[in-house]
């Protein structure tokens, strides 16, 4: 006992990240060859009979990506209040997903995405541009994923980042490629159990620390451990405003934009296609409700842990770095400044760390993605939690990663080759060309997570808002709109899409500018993270004036949408 | 939208505009799944749907 106490003392973080991150990957490569996909069927979507409890679990770990797990409590730790529009944004589209769509898409029983708005809307041209849109979303976003991979690994094994990415690489490809959506949907599982872990584990091990509640939920609405009596989140106002930014509990965007952020967001995750995709998998209607609520119940355990988190972090980085010399910082500030995701410069040439609100005073730039992997150096927790945040991250960019090559590698060797170019292929051909796809899309991915595009930083906003000008409307219509014809549906998600890449462009890129024009020429005052909504609703006038102009779907159609409505019989999911 | 009413009052170590905006809103939208899940599952054995 006393020998396992001084060797666990004895091992540096580096040592756990081994440890940790060997045996989580092992055991994903274990369960990618115990679940190996033999059919079509099982490659798309594990052969339709996950266990609502399994799919919720994996429909989580997908959901939760490299973005949820790290760079949300620290963009919540740098935005106080009005980081909360991201927590109703996220959490929020899943109501939306379980009362509007997964039921009734599971009733039309189809593989991916594109393959319903194809089906709904009897046209290859809606297909197509479905099958475009579906390729926008799922590459903006994957990019991200692989970058993260590459950040915990350059940061924690002191590897090359770019080392770091093709490892990642490999591990997704040789899961990804083995065992399709049956593969991933039982890794996932695992991942969705190791990022849980991982997150709570310092959580709850701080928020003893700083308040002696083992809740984090609750700690940070608790008094302080140090017997002064004061409230963790009164203080924090308080250490906010003395280096003269806001009050942490008060917010400071326009009520307008934190509506149209919370509205694209929302509606956003309901159009995400690898989200929706995960709904194709249970057997039942019923279980496609059932597993929406469980999925929404284990992200709301790590979406409300993340403001405490962020909470407890600000407070104890301020605490520990601001105003002290800089000879005596800790050893984690040094590392995390090799990475460039700390940086420091003395401008009154004092040797203290100035932190403060005004630009020309503060000395200290700290990037919000290092928040939840340094908290736990910062709070000196013991290695192996350290090691374990690392491999949390890692759970959470692979998994997502995973689901959105599947759907990469569905819509080309689905609905491109089989539905449009090669009606005939054998099954067997089409699971060698959903692989190939998939091998593809790992090296595209790979590619933009080594070579980031300069927009890498706006893509998740960029993502959410392509989700929410193009699906999301056109499933919506599609599922409620028995009128609605193929020509609405095509020039709305066109009009939608071209409307949202645009704005983005323009006002998040400045693209079209020397310089990147000003807030005050957004439109109606909506940042581009916002704009999702306005595109949102763009798509739906254009849908429905053009329908009212051109000719009712036929008849068999609209017998179609009648019959989706009732939840029994949900058939197998067939071609 | 009411949070600066709600922050009058105080929770606890929370002021509520605050709680309901990082905490409430979330455990609210569990809530309403379940409770669709529920009613949804009523309707579909009401109406012999649920085989």
């Amino acid at each position: 006992m006393i020998n396992s106490i001084l060797l666990t003392q004895a091992l540096t973080v580096q040592t756990w990240t081994y440890i940790l991150v060997g045996i989580t990957f092992s055991l994903y490569i274990g369960i990618a060859i115990w679940a190996r996909a033999g059919s079509t069927k099982e490659f798309y979507v594990a052969g339709g009979g996950v266990s609502p409890l399994a799919n919720g679990m994996a429909t989580a770990a997908d959901w939760m990506s490299a973005a949820s797990f790290i760079s949300m409590a620290g963009i919540i730790s740098f935005a106080g209040y009005d980081g909360a529009v991201y927590l109703m944004g996220w959490t929020g589209g899943y109501v939306l997903l379980a009362l509007l769509l997964s039921p009734y898409l599971r009733k039309f029983g189809k593989f991916t995405v594109p393959d319903f708005i194809g089906d709904r809307y009897y046209s290859n041209t809606a297909r197509f541009v479905g099958v475009i849109c579906a390729l926008l979303v799922s590459f903006t976003y994957v990019a991200g994923q692989m970058r993260g991979v590459g950040l915990v690994f350059s940061r924690f094994l002191e590897v090359d980042i770019n080392t770091g990415v093709v490892i990642g690489m490999l591990i997704v490809l040789f899961y990804a490629v083995l065992g399709g959506m049956k593969g991933i949907t039982y890794t996932q599982v695992a991942q969705y159990c190791v990022l849980i872990f991982a997150f709570m584990v310092p959580a709850i091990f701080i928020s003893i620390q700083m308040t002696g509640n083992p809740i984090p939920q609750l700690g940070f609405g608790s008094e302080l451990a140090d017997d002064s009596g004061t409230y963790l989140l009164d203080k924090l106002d308080g250490l906010s405003t003395d280096l003269g930014f806001a009050e942490y509990t008060e917010g400071s965007k326009s009520l307008m934009d934190v509506f149209a952020i919370t509205l694209a967001l929302m509606v956003g995750t309901a159009g995400l296609p690898h989200v929706i995709v995960r709904f194709f998998t249970v057997k039942r209607v019923k279980d496609a409700r059932k597993s929406a609520g469980i999925a929404l119940l284990l992200i709301v355990i790590l979406y409300s842990t993340a403001p405490a988190v962020a909470a407890f972090a600000r407070t104890n980085m301020i605490e520990t770095i601001s105003n002290q010399p800089y000879t005596t910082v800790p050893e984690w500030f040094k590392k995390w400044e090799t990475t460039g995701l700390i940086t420091f410069k003395d401008k009154n040439n004092d040797g203290l760390i100035q932190y403060v609100a005004d630009k020309n005073k503060n000395e200290l730039v700290v990037d919000n993605d290092i928040m939840v992997l340094a908290n736990p150096e910062i709070a000196e927790l013991p290695n192996w939690v350290i090691a374990l945040v690392a491999a949390g991250a890692l759970a959470a960019a692979l998994s997502t990663a995973a689901g959105l090559l599947l759907v990469i590698s569905a819509s080309v060797s689905h609905d491109l080759i089989k539905k449009m170019i090669n009606p005939k292929i054998s099954e067997k051909n089409e699971l060698v060309a959903a692989r190939l796809s998939s091998i593809v899309a790992v090296c595209v991915a790979g590619y933009f997570g080594i070579n980031p595009p300069g927009f890498v930083a706006a893509t998740v906003a960029l993502a959410f808002g392509l989700a929410a000008a193009s699906f999301f409307p056109a499933i919506i219509l599609g599922i409620f709109y028995k009128r609605m014809n193929k020509e609405g549906a095509i020039a709305g998600m066109i009009v939608g899409i071209v409307t949202m890449l645009y704005y983005m462009l323009k006002y998040k890129l400045g693209w079209f500018d020397d310089v990147l024009p000003n807030k005050s020429e957004w439109w109606f005052g909506i940042s581009p993270e916002g704009f999702g909504s306005v595109a949102m609703l763009l798509n739906f006038i254009v849908s429905i004036s053009i329908m009212k102009l051109t000719p009712e779907p036929p008849k068999e159609v609209q017998e179609i949408v009648e019959l989706i409505r009732i939840p029994s019989g949900a058939g197998e999911a067939t071609h | 939208m009411l949070k600066d009413v709600l922050n009058e009052f105080k929770l606890f170590g929370f002021k509520l505009g605050f709680w309901f905006a990082q905490q409430g809103s979330m455990y609210v939208f569990v809530v309403l799944i379940f409770i669709y899940v529920r009613l949804m599952n009523k309707l579909d054995k009401k109406y012999g749907y649920d085989k």
